[in-house]
């Protein structure tokens, strides 16, 4: 009963269809099911799904956004469910990113955030023009284990440099790993400033991030 | 709406055709052809036997555009309509009659063979691009008499695409056409279903030699459709100026269209051509000349007016190789064939003045060919607000990629090329290996031709094909056709 219920949910994901996702999960919810085996059966299986089409060329960038938000409005639901059975989700890693200071620029960071998220990290998306405190603060607060730095200006990149700066300075620099993206960006600028790593594209900052967080063993 | 180029003004236009009118007249045509110039005196022609010259009233080359039907369909093997040669509807097939072969391994101009042709059929059934197969090149390890009907043999062996292909003899053409009936089943199936359309090329200026006219009156009469493929080659065998090389066309078309519709009115014929412009430093009569295709486009436009279906020459280039020069000769002449609105380009694969074919061009051209049907798509109005509402409820924050909007139309409103076409960064294009365009296609080729379907052909009818192409070589002294792949004896 419960497995025809995830694979209509994983479906729901792979055809990106945000409402009959959410019905499904609040049905989910209903019948007791439990939050962790939602995601893991439902959300992520059709991830999966939507991922290998992705990468053999039948699904596009719009696929993969659409089952992204389609599993992160699923997420909203169940996130409150798993805290109060104080169960904790089995994630690859907790990543706080966002666009720098002065950078405006939003596109390609989403796409990277949708595409960690779909890999299987809890992604705190900041947004854009993030002051450096904010990135500061809720790696304090998330614990989290990977920062994502964008800048698409030659004026903002120093920028990423400052939060790799205050990040030492608060004293979390050995708690993150931290990435670095945007057109700009260059591997050796991401050596120069003291990040562990570049991307030079959604795909990847995946391969990245699971390398920087030990995944790939 | 399907965007559309014309490089002549109207009266231009009028002009052209009043001047082939007058060049039926005077000098008129050559035609070394009894049969055709005993048709043409019966219908009224000025027609001198000993200097085998006609010379050809108007009305009767207007009765015969009239009785010209205006469109007719190819028909693949399975019996559905693949090609419609009528209106703007555009097509292409590959170039035909090479006599050599670019080899994707090493990169040599050689001499191709049976197993060359079988990877060409398979490769152009895999690349939808391609509306119609050619009996593109001509196989070197069969007897030279039977170079026509082998290839076509070998086409419906392997492809269930229309045949633009064309006859080499007088004789030939019979046995292909016996091809095309056991093919199809009955000579009744072939004329209610045809499945192939005949080259048939005049000989510039105002020339029909005996073996063309013969085919071009053979088809007429096995109502197998035919194309005049003129060719002034502008400022040798034509006049240089472009409008004058394209009255030339003019003349020989309705001379074609005369004598064809003399012979079977109503019969399906196609206004085509091969025409080039002259090279004034080295005499070559370069394809990817950019004249060479105002020339076409031009004449298509004369077609059109008269009310014929139309085909050129085009998407060929002049390198002897895969390079920036093949690329964009072979890009512009394809975006020019395709906004004149002709019916079948012919010339896909082609290099070296059309006498070599190339798998890897094929694959590339393919490519371009779908740009070019993506481009004669146009722009269409897909909603009511055609965006306002859309940006509006996105509002600055930029996100269209999350929008079911995108999802919905990205796939119409974008042609995906295969990755022959190199759309990555830097880095992973490095990480890939460097790759060039000809080692993507080169890859291509190899990947596509894994994934052929043979074409489910009955045993009997592909014995019947196999005893007619068998009996033609026995007859030019050929004891045994050369095996094909998986062939068991």
């Amino acid at each position: 009963m419960s497995q025809e219920l995830y694979t209509q949910l994983a479906q729901a994901v792979i055809d990106g269809d945000e409402k009959v996702a959410m019905s499904l999960t609040k049905e989910a919810l209903t019948r007791g099911l439990n939050p962790l085996e939602i995601i893991k059966e439902g959300l992520t299986s059709g991830m999966e799904v939507v991922g290998e089409k992705f990468s053999r060329g039948e699904y596009f960038l719009p696929h993969l956004v659409m089952a992204g938000n389609t599993m992160k409005a699923s997420l909203t639901w169940l996130e409150p469910a798993l805290k109060t059975s104080g169960m904790v989700r089995e994630t690859l890693g907790t990543v706080v990113m966002g666009t720098v200071a002065g950078d405006i620029h939003e596109i390609g960071k989403s796409l990277v955030g949708t595409m960690l998220a779909a890999n299987g990290f809890v992604v705190h998306d900041l947004g854009v023009d993030v002051p450096t405190s904010k990135f500061i603060e809720t790696v304090r607060e998330t614990g989290a284990n990977l920062v994502g730095l964008s800048a698409l200006l030659t004026t903002t990149m120093s920028v990423q440099r400052t939060v790799i700066e205050e990040l030492t300075e608060a004293g979390l620099r050995d708690q993150v790993k931290v990435m670095v993206g945007g057109a700009p960006v260059s591997p050796q600028w991401a050596q120069q400033i003291g990040a562990d790593g570049y991307a030079e594209d959604a795909a990847g900052a995946v391969t990245l991030a699971r390398r920087l967080v030990g995944a790939d063993g | 709406m399907q965007p559309k180029i014309n490089l002549l003004d109207d009266v231009l236009v009028e002009r052209i055709v009043a001047e082939g009118f007058e060049l039926l007249q005077d000098p008129g045509v050559k035609i070394h052809s009894d049969e055709a110039l005993s048709l043409l005196a019966d219908a009224g022609a000025d027609v001198d036997l000993r200097a085998k010259v006609a010379r050809i009233p108007q009305p009767l080359v207007e009765k015969a555009l009239a009785t010209a039907p205006s469109g007719f369909a190819l028909y693949d093997g399975e019996g559905n309509v693949a090609v419609r040669y009528e209106g703007d509807h555009v097509q292409f097939d590959p170039g035909s009659a090479a006599v050599n072969i670019l080899d994707g391994e090493t990169g040599q101009h050689r001499k191709p063979v049976t197993a060359d042709y079988v990877r060409y059929a398979q490769l152009t059934e895999t690349l939808p691009a391609y509306d119609a197969i050619s009996t593109a090149f001509v196989c070197s390890d069969v007897a030279e008499e039977i170079g026509d009907l082998y290839r076509l043999y070998l086409s419906l062996l392997y492809s269930k695409k229309p045949v633009v292909t064309g006859a080499f003899r007088i004789d030939t053409l019979h046995v292909m056409k016996d091809l095309l009936v056991a093919d199809a089943g009955s000579p009744e199936a072939l004329a209610a279903r045809p499945r192939a359309v005949f080259d048939v090329c005049p000989s510039p200026p105002l020339l029909w030699s005996e073996l063309t006219c013969q085919n071009l009156i053979d088809c007429a009469r096995y109502r197998i459709p035919a194309e005049i493929v003129s060719m002034p080659l502008a400022g040798s065998a034509a006049p240089v100026t472009l409008a004058g090389a394209v009255v030339q066309h003019t003349a020989e078309c309705m001379s074609g269209v005369t004598i064809h519709q003399l012979a079977n009115p109503g019969a399906p014929i196609v206004w085509g051509g091969a025409p080039a412009i002259t090279d004034m430093r080295f005499g070559s009569t370069p394809m990817g000349a950019i004249e060479t295709g105002m020339i076409d486009a031009a004449y298509a436009q004369v077609g059109k007016r008269l009310g014929m279906p139309t085909h050129a020459y085009l998407v060929a280039s002049d390198s002897k190789l895969i390079d920036a020069q093949a690329g964009f000769e072979s890009g512009m002449s394809a975006l020019m064939g395709a906004l004149a609105g002709i019916n079948m380009i012919s010339g896909a694969g082609m290099l070296d003045f059309l006498r070599a074919q190339s798998l890897e061009k094929l694959v590339v051209d393919a490519e371009i060919i779908a740009m070019v049907k993506r481009l004669l798509r146009g722009i269409e109005a897909r909603d009511d607000s055609l965006g306002a509402a859309l940006i509006r409820a996105v509002g600055h924050h930029g996100e269209f990629l999350g929008q079911k909007h995108t999802l919905t139309w990205f796939a119409q409103e974008q042609h995906i090329p295969s990755d022959v076409v190199d759309r990555n960064s830097l880095t992973t294009w490095q990480n890939a290996g460097s790759k060039t365009t000809v080692d993507r296609a080169h890859e291509q080729v190899k990947s596509l031709l894994a994934t052929y379907q043979p074409r489910p052909l009955p045993d009997e009818v592909r014995r019947a094909l196999r005893d007619i192409a068998e009996r033609a070589a026995r007859q030019f002294g050929m004891e045994r056709l050369p095996p094909l792949p998986g062939d068991a004896d």
